[in-house]
């Protein structure tokens, strides 16, 4: 039994730490404790994801609540001996203050962790996942019993509606409202389902909850599938995320044994059950008319809308459809209440989001922040700024679909409908971090490369448009656009933005619309003046010795893999321009800062 | 039908609700471009061509899928709407081959006339094409995926309405391609080379295998005695290739075309209709008194053999062994009629008009010869026809009637409803009823098989016999019928099967009309109309009393079902794997 452990060992065993080697430092921490006799003293668990991805791998010690950070498996024994054996933690492993006298508040001071709110993360790196007890000890459960025993559907709809929640895979959708319209659709067949294809590049909120608090989503689909009046669930996730998979497919077959999934779930005469659907991986499943086409088992192309799921989604049956996210927070609204909910956030953003902060930013990982936190907060006091000091330019939100924020908006607070008016979108929640060195041209480029691959096929706007809003920023990248290029973008961008199918294809010239707008004179620069001003595209740029800085040492021409750098002694070097590769290794290696690139 | 009000330019309606935005606008008298849209075939809303403002929609909407609902307001004709339409008709043009002038669709293509309408003079979006396939290894069916807009109404037709589903689309984003499985040619997979899919393709992505060109150098074969037979079917579209209205009959025209061509002579396919009619029916007379196989299952349709083939080997003795009627007719020329004209039946060319692309596998099948010679040398559809007689510089419209050539020239009425679906059974029950029970029929106008409902049944009176006979068109239906034979849920004594939906005046090989007119037009009934005036004014109104079949008989077959005509008039199935 767990309670009986003097202390708990908690291991990260989301996808980044396991990548970089958290099985084995398990492993090996059970080797230790038993080496060291400490094996009925001490448990070691498996949890979910604690956000600070960057510094994994990630493993906490309770009751003190120390948090080791880039543990390798050589620093186990020390741990072991020092910290559970003689009670002396490891300081230079400590995350946080390393020097903080108690131990249990070395986190509170740091930012990345007390500017956080963590509520559909509440239980990420607290329970270990594959343990439906671990779940039903932090009160897991007890808000289907409460919506089961003591509510009627339209009750459960109306504190939905209530706690003000919105889809958190994107557009933004009240959840209260969505369940409304499938509610009161007749008919006896109904679908709940759970959208876990996600698919923005960088963006792994969903991932991690799966990971980490299955248990939480199954819980909300059948609190959902309660108030609409449906006894079927589908989660549909990529395959490719094999651990969320399993854990998954652990806790629905844990909450059958437990009876709170199948037939007359705590004795209520109420039904349902859940399947996994496996998604190849296609961006575009993610689309809700899309995702369902895939489901039925047809290849995964979005759908004209209306009709709409809510009236006719799964096998042209009434469906809900919600993304991972959204639902994590489903159970703490009925245990917390719709009031608790609400207080939290901005006036039509209400609760806490979730956001991969990824790009140039020190602290990569998952972080968890009411609505209404500035952009200036989640960058620099949580993410811990921009590494080497470099200037912020601006910040991508929203993933392909979304756009890019300049610096003149840091102070904007975050949430649904102040990003769509900085002309990006919520998105799932991926946020990009550019600094000064990043060319917003490129950024575009990078952007459309991903939506062009992922075009379903199915509409031209998409289809032809993107591909051709690719072509247009590949030539302005190698210096070859013209201002009239610059012109078809913008009238591409509106017109695929106005008449593709489904939203994919709408948001597809989002990255260019918002990059023209905020970043106009780069776009410019580099057609009329064939420079790039960040000196990303290599066309448009070379790389010059100044003569005066030059010391002839020559270490430039012996790592210039062109053999394209002559010089002799005590005259200065010169770069074959014709020849160069743009590689800017000579750049790095100059001792004396004398090559530049112009 | 509950109605709703909505306002559509300003103008205000009331429609039914089940209308979509296009419907609706119809009635408007308002026109609003389509590419994809084929109705009830084809309402996916991928082409993004119908876009319209619909009020309170952030994004345009596919006024073809939209249903109206009570207050919708849309605005189709603004200068964003305009903008969208031809921003998309140039992208997709950015990715088409344009290579109009010589495009077998050059002057009947939808993507070309949007183009005009949509008043496009310049594409300003051009960049990389997809580099298509060309597969021509089929004899039917010709695949050319640079042309391809990929609209998808072959998949659905292909896939939903005849489920033969050997094309789909295939990859995704600027590599789609609409593809059979493993990009296998036509010729490898189960196609049942009805050609459906070049009937609704609204470019000249698909088109039937040319054959003209064997047809122009055997007529100028001196040695050669080229003859032409031409189906029911032809007669009642083929002056749509010359803009004549829908169901317009031209059999005199078409024959004296034909003459103009320069075929020595030509024959009327109804004439072996007769005859297949004689065989058919004796062999349904003969598999009930003697406890045949049952159902009999009609064996004209070669898009139904080969679906059956490769579908429903198991069901292979229930088709007739009867060859279809312009394999038989060939083989009575290249007999007795070889025989009658002193003509070596080496020498004796074959060319076959059918409505029908399927027809043209149909004639390389081995056994549909004798000694190596085969009954049909060339098939060409409608469409080919049409095709040669303007290379000709043959001023159709202004032909003078002329009239099919002796001495197999006369059908009788029966022989023309092959031409329709339920129009075998009809010629069938007049006959078999008659020889059944002896007497006359007072009626002969069999109206519970026509029509172009997708299932129909009779049951008709025969001497003692109930005759329980079902009709169906499409190979969809086809499919849900067999099934339900399988299944014993449904028993006859004879089924009809044609492979096209509405039969052959709607087959694959006929002229090609654009969604705007098929949606709103049934061709099928149009054409079908013809066909059952053609019968009504005929002389002669009953296979067995057309006199041409009595002399056949008399002098040479003797009677159906003797040995000489099972050794040219009938054939044999082979089971068809799946992919081959």
């Amino acid at each position: 039994m767990h309670f009986l452990y003097r202390s708990h060992v908690m291991v990260c065993g989301g996808t980044g730490c396991t990548s970089s080697n958290s099985e084995k430092i398990r492993a090996e921490l059970d080797t230790k404790l038993e080496e060291y006799g400490l094996q009925d003293e001490i448990k070691v668990f498996k949890t979910g994801c604690f956000g600070l991805c960057a510094e994994g791998p990630i493993m906490m010690v309770y009751p003190e609540g120390a948090m080791y950070t880039m543990v390798k498996v050589e620093d186990v024994d020390e741990i072991v001996r020092e910290h559970l054996l003689y009670g002396r933690p490891v300081k230079r492993l400590l995350a946080g203050d390393k020097e903080h006298m108690d131990i249990t508040k070395a986190l509170d001071s740091v930012a990345f962790f007390n500017k956080q709110m963590r509520v559909a993360l509440r239980n990420c790196g607290k329970i270990n996942p594959e343990c439906i007890d671990e779940y039903i000890a932090f009160d897991g459960y007890k808000a289907l019993e409460k919506v089961l025993t003591q509510m009627k559907p339209q009750e459960v709809i109306d504190e939905v509606n209530k706690s003000g929640l919105r889809g958190r895979g994107g557009g933004g959708f009240p959840t209260g409202l969505k369940w409304s319209f499938a509610a009161r659709q007749v008919g006896d067949q109904k679908y709940v389902c759970c959208n876990a294809d996600e698919g923005d590049p960088g963006a792994f909120m969903d991932r991690s909850v799966l990971e980490g608090d299955p248990h939480s989503v199954i819980e909300a689909m059948t609190i959902a599938g309660y108030a609409i009046g449906s006894n079927q669930g589908y989660v549909y996730v990529r395959a490719e995320y094999p651990i969320a998979v399993k854990r998954l497919d652990i806790a629905i077959k844990q909450a059958r044994e437990y009876g709170l999934l199948g037939k007359n779930i705590l004795e209520s005469g109420f039904d349902f059950d859940i399947e996994i659907r496996l998604g190849a991986g296609a961006f575009v499943c993610g689309e809700e008319t899309a995702l369902m086409t895939s489901i039925e088992g047809h290849r995964g192309e979005p759908r004209p809308r209306p009709p709409f799921p809510a009236v006719k989604g799964l096998w042209q049956k009434p469906t809900i459809l919600n993304n991972v996210e959204t639902y994590a927070n489903i159970p703490v609204i009925f245990l917390k209440g719709a009031d608790w909910f609400s207080s939290i956030g901005t006036e039509k953003s209400k609760g806490t989001k979730v956001f991969a902060l990824g790009g140039k930013i020190n602290n990569v990982g998952l972080v968890e922040v009411p609505m209404g936190t500035t952009l200036r907060e989640i960058v620099y006091d949580i993410g811990g700024g921009i590494p080497k000091g470099k200037k912020f330019k601006a910040a991508q939100t929203g993933g392909p679909s979304g756009g890019c924020i300049p610096a003149e908006h840091l102070d904007t607070p975050i949430d649904y409908d102040s990003l769509i008016q900085l002309g990006s979108m919520m998105g799932s929640g991926g946020l990009i971090v550019m600094d000064e060195d990043t060319c917003m041209v490129d950024i575009a480029k990078f952007f459309l490369e991903f939506t062009v691959d992922e075009s379903c096929g199915k509409c031209p706007p998409c289809r032809i448009g993107t591909k051709r809003m690719l072509e247009i920023l590949t030539r302005i990248t190698e210096g070859k656009g013209t201002e009239e290029d610059i012109e078809k973008l913008e009238v591409l961008a509106k017109n695929i933005k106005a008449s593709a199918l489904c939203g994919l294809g709408q948001t597809s010239p989002n990255p260019i619309l918002s990059t023209l707008k905020y970043f106009k004179d780069e776009y410019i620069a580099h057609v009329r003046d064939k420079k790039c001003p960040a000196g990303v595209c290599k066309s448009m740029l070379h790389y010059e010795i100044n003569p005066e800085k030059c010391k002839s040492c020559g270490i430039c021409a012996k790592v210039c893999p062109a053999s394209c750098i002559k010089g002799e002694k005590k005259v200065p070097y010169v770069i074959d321009t014709d020849k160069c590769l743009k590689c800017g290794a000579c750049m790095q290696k100059c001792p004396f800062g004398a090559i530049s690139k112009v | 039908m509950a109605m709703v009000n909505i306002t559509i330019d300003g103008k205000q309606l009331q429609v039914p609700d089940s209308y979509t935005i296009l419907e609706a606008a119809r009635e408007a008298g308002v026109n609003i471009p389509t590419l994809c849209f084929l109705k009830e075939i084809n309402e996916i809303g991928a082409c993004r061509m119908c876009v319209v403002e619909v009020k309170g929609s952030r994004s345009l909407q596919a006024a073809c899928v939209y249903p109206v609902a009570e207050g919708l307001t849309v605005n189709t004709n603004t200068p964003d709407v305009r903008e969208a339409r031809k921003v998309t008709l140039e992208l997709i043009l950015s990715n088409h081959d344009k290579k109009c002038l010589t495009c077998v669709r050059n002057k009947n293509c939808e993507l070309q006339t949007l183009s005009e309408e949509l008043n496009i003079k310049d594409i300003r979006f051009e960049g990389e094409e997809f580099k298509g396939i060309v597969d021509d290894l089929s004899p039917s069916i010709v695949r050319d995926s640079s042309k391809c807009i990929l609209c998808r109404r072959c998949v659905s037709m292909c896939k939903n309405v005849q489920t033969v589903s050997v094309i789909d689309t295939m990859n995704r984003g600027f590599n789609t391609i609409v593809t059979t499985a493993f990009n296998k040619p036509l010729n490898e997979v189960p196609c049942s080379n009805c050609g459906q899919c070049i009937a609704v393709c609204p470019v000249g992505a698909l088109r039937e295998k040319d054959d003209t060109d064997k047809v122009w150098k055997a007529l100028s074969n001196p040695d050669l005695h080229v003859v032409v037979q031409t189906a029911p079917a032809v007669r009642v579209a083929i002056g749509e290739e010359f803009g004549l209205p829908i169901g317009s009959r031209v059999t005199g025209k078409m024959v004296e075309a034909l003459k103009k061509l320069g075929f020595a002579k030509v024959f009327d396919t109804d004439t072996a209709a007769d005859l297949t009619i004689m065989e058919e029916g004796t062999e349904l007379i003969h598999r009930i008194k003697e406890g045949g196989k049952l159902p009999l299952i009609t064996s004209c349709s070669p898009g139904w053999i080969k679906f059956c083939e490769h579908n429903y080997p198991d069901m292979l003795d229930n088709l007739s062994s009867c060859k279809s009627p312009h394999e038989m007719f060939g083989a009575v020329l290249k007999s007795y009629y070889a025989k009658e004209q002193g003509i070596d039946p080496k020498n004796i060319y074959v060319v076959s008009i059918m409505p029908c692309t399927a027809k043209k596998y149909e004639a390389n099948r081995e056994e549909l010869s004798n000694n190596g010679n085969a009954d049909v040398d060339v098939v060409l559809t409608t469409r080919e026809l049409a095709r040669m007689i303007k290379e000709a510089g043959i001023e159709f419209n202004n032909l003078t009637d002329a009239e099919f050539d002796q001495p197999m020239g006369d059908a009788s009425g029966a022989g023309v409803l092959f031409g329709a679906t339920g129009g075998v059974m009809e010629a069938a029950i007049r006959t078999v009823a008659e020889i059944l029970s002896g007497e006359k029929l007072d009626n002969i106008d069999i109206k519970e098989v026509r029509g172009t409902e997708g299932i129909k049944e009779a049951e008709v009176k025969a001497g003692d016999l109930i005759l329980k006979a079902a009709v169906v068109h499409g190979l969809g239906n086809a499919r849900k019928l067999i099934e339900s034979i399988q299944k014993g849920e449904k028993e006859y004594h004879f089924v009809e099967i044609m492979g096209c939906p509405g039969g052959c005046v709607n087959g694959g090989g006929q002229p090609i009309q654009p969604s705007r007119i098929r949606s709103w037009v049934d061709l099928r009934k149009e054409r079908a109309k013809a066909i059952y005036e053609e019968d009504r004014d005929s002389k002669i109104r009953r296979s067995h009393e057309n006199p041409i079949i009595k002399k056949l008989y008399d002098e040479y077959f003797e009677k159906p079902g003797s040995h000489k005509s099972h050794e040219l008039l009938h054939t044999h199935y082979t089971p068809k794997p799946p992919y081959i």
